[in-house]
């Protein structure tokens, strides 16, 4: 316990050359002085002001910030889903916009199809590249086996818990090959059990794919425990407000949620966050006592 | 454990007292028809003359009023002559259930009164093609239309304003221009069903589009959906159970429409048969013709429901109530279904 945490700035040297290697590797998605405006009731509202950073093949990225930071509006805009007012975004060296399958999504909110069933949901995106039924049926087949759902390939969604229903929107999601796959908090919805799960499994797949994600998520730990890197965003205006490399070592297993390196990256993320105690302790509510019985109650 | 309550808030009944209330529904309204039919004492504002006695206008069969009855009885006995006998009625637009269930029988086998009119079957049977033919046409060009609308908005805008401005129209009013323009027969009839139906259709079928979880579509622009596919694929079958659902409904109301149709022109159909027997005064034929319409309309709404739930089992995994009382009857499935697939949240 008395162990001193390390400071997260100085990097041991096989941390560093681990990051030295993914940077060595292409850029897949590149964000370049993005920004978006929202016409607000009184003047327009900036959501987003000046983002620029860089994904690499097969790197895991998490995008952290408190509420209404505009996460939502960053990777709504990647996805194709909203328009930026200034700035350009690229993937693989090229400028793109709209949706397009090469930038894949999986939401927080169930959005599986409901009037199909697990493994037409998996072949949608299949069918609209314009593949043939049955190889389509093939390789849905793939991906449902990868995300353990097998057993439930012919059962419409309405018959899932919500783990399977998210595990089948990253199937559908990869099935399309995306170069990166977009998550605005899948797992925001599920239970604490289950939402660990899903994160061991993501790794896994992710392990076993060359797919690059980019990965919202308001939960510290969940960020530690996926991110190579962790974007942190601040509001009014969202801004970058550092960009963390977790020194976690890979694969990560639940036990390292303890782990110095762990425990000094979440030290600094909280910083970050919630940056200043007093301004909670002013923000108390004014609550008044309505029992007369004490604290100390038999 | 307790008795559960007949009266909760939005709590299931016991399927037994479901089942039980169902017939009631049709028990009740009955067992009060029979109630002022057989029971002398309640109402029974007339009497039905046996023996007219001395009064010289009076037959016997004829009906008349009661007061006017207890008058003549009255005068009669102060002028010692032979006072009038009958017995308390009903009015001849009130005939008893049996009356009318024997109307049901032989409104089929009664050959029309004046020679050229239509048979009952006849005279439902052109209502029937009526009603479809007028419907059939309205969705044919209303339902496409109205995903058009729901989907997109600037054929939303060029459209919507005018179809509501011409929907508060009645289109009843329309008959003499139908007839000018199609005639007598059953084209005018068609048309002013569809004049009914259709701009109702476009605007009920746009909302129930507009309703598509906006989620839905993003998801499958992500995962490539252009236009044509956004509305061929996600769209429609997102939106067909309730555009099935408010196809019948939308049903229910052509029928309404049914009866002005009818009268445009020359008079026609079902409609043409209940004025025909109401002016001979066969009142247990009209409300046996009545019943039918209504018996019809409950049998092609439950034949649709029932079709419905099998054409969108996503929507309902579970047995419907028609095949577990068929199983139920028979002990076993009617052949080609599917064995019913309970719903069970699978565990992750
Ligand atoms: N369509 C819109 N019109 C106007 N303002 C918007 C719109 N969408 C988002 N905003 C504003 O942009 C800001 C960022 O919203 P966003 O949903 O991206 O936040 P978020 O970080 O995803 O929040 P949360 O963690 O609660 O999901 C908010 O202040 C919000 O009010
Ligand atoms: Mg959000």
């Amino acid at each position: 316990m008395s162990e001193p945490l390390p400071d997260y700035l100085s990097q041991a040297p096989a941390v560093a050359a681990r990051f030295a290697k993914i940077k060595e590797r292409p850029v897949v998605l590149e964000i370049d002085h993005l920004g978006r405006q929202f016409a607000g009731e009184h003047g327009p509202v900036v959501a987003l002001r000046d983002i620029s950073f860089k994904v690499h093949r097969r790197e895991l990225v998490c995008v952290i910030g408190p509420s209404g930071c505009g996460k939502s509006t960053l990777i709504r805009i990647i996805a194709g889903l909203d328009e930026p007012t200034s700035g350009r975004m690229l993937v693989d060296g090229k400028e793109t916009s709209g949706p397009c399958p090469e930038r894949g999504m999986v939401f927080q909110g169930y959005t599986l199809f409901p009037w199909l069933t697990v493994k037409k949901n998996v072949m949608f995106g299949l069918k609209m590249q314009g593949m043939a039924d049955d190889q389509a049926d093939q390789e849905a087949r793939q991906w449902i086996d990868l995300v353990g759902l097998g057993r439930f390939a012919d059962a419409y969604p309405a018959q899932l818990s919500g783990g399977m229903k998210q595990r089948t929107a990253i199937a559908r999601a990869l099935a399309a090959n995306p170069r990166v796959l977009l998550m605005d908090e899948p797992f925001g919805a599920l239970d604490a059990q289950t939402r660990a799960q899903m994160q061991s499994h993501l790794l896994e797949i992710w392990r076993n794919v060359d797919v690059t994600i980019l990965f919202i998520t308001h939960d510290l730990d969940e960020a530690i425990f996926l991110a190579d890197r962790i974007l942190v965003l601040k509001a009014h205006p969202g801004e970058v407000q550092e960009v963390i490399e977790v020194p976690v070592p890979r694969p990560r297993q639940l036990t390292q949620l303890n782990s110095p390196e762990f425990l000094a990256t979440r030290r600094r993320l909280e910083e970050l966050i919630h940056p200043r105690v007093e301004a909670h302790a002013q923000e108390r509510l004014p609550i008044i006592r309505l029992t007369q019985v004490g604290d100390d109650v038999e | 454990m307790a008795r559960p309550r007949w009266f909760s808030v939005r709590q299931e009944l016991t399927p037994k007292r479901g089942r039980m209330l169902g017939v009631l529904a049709f028990v009740l309204p009955l067992a009060l028809w029979s109630l002022f039919s057989y029971i002398p004492w309640l109402w029974h504002p007339m009497v039905r003359v046996t023996d007219p006695g001395d009064v010289d206008w009076m037959r016997a069969g004829l009906l008349i009023d009661r007061h006017d009855f207890d008058k003549e009885v009255a005068s009669a006995h102060d002028a010692h002559t032979h006072a009038p006998v009958g017995f308390r009625a009903n009015p001849i637009y009130f005939p008893a259930p049996h009356a009318v269930g024997r109307a049901l029988y032989t409104a089929f086998t009664t050959a029309p009164v004046l020679k050229g009119d239509l048979w009952l079957h006849e005279s439902l049977w052109m209502s029937i093609q009526t009603i479809f033919w007028g419907f059939t046409i309205s969705s044919i060009i209303g339902i496409p239309l109205g995903i058009l609308c729901g989907s997109f908005i600037a054929i939303s805008r060029l459209t919507e304003p005018f179809v509501d401005f011409v929907r508060y129209m009645p289109a009843p009013a329309f008959g003499a221009l139908m007839v000018a323009i199609f005639g007598i027969q059953l084209e005018p009839k068609i048309a002013i069903i569809v004049i009914g139906t259709f701009f109702q259709q476009v605007l009920v079928v746009a909302n129930t589009v507009r309703k598509v979880d906006g989620a839905l579509i993003e998801a499958a622009q992500t995962l490539g959906s252009k236009r044509r596919q956004l509305v061929l694929r996600v769209i429609v079958p997102a939106s067909l159970p309730d555009l099935y659902n408010d196809t019948r409904i939308l049903l229910g109301w052509a029928w309404t429409y049914l009866i002005v149709a009818e009268v445009v022109g020359v008079s026609s159909g079902i409609s043409f048969f209940i004025n025909q027997q109401a002016k001979y005064r066969n009142f247990d034929n009209v409300y046996a013709a009545i019943l039918i319409i209504g018996v019809l309309g409950l049998t092609i709404d439950q034949i649709l429901a029932f079709i419905g739930k099998r054409l969108f089992p996503w929507k309902n995994p579970r047995a419907s109530r028609i095949r577990a009382f068929l199983g139920k009857l028979f002990g076993l499935r009617p052949p080609g279904t599917p064995a019913p697939k309970p719903p069970q949240l699978l565990s992750t």
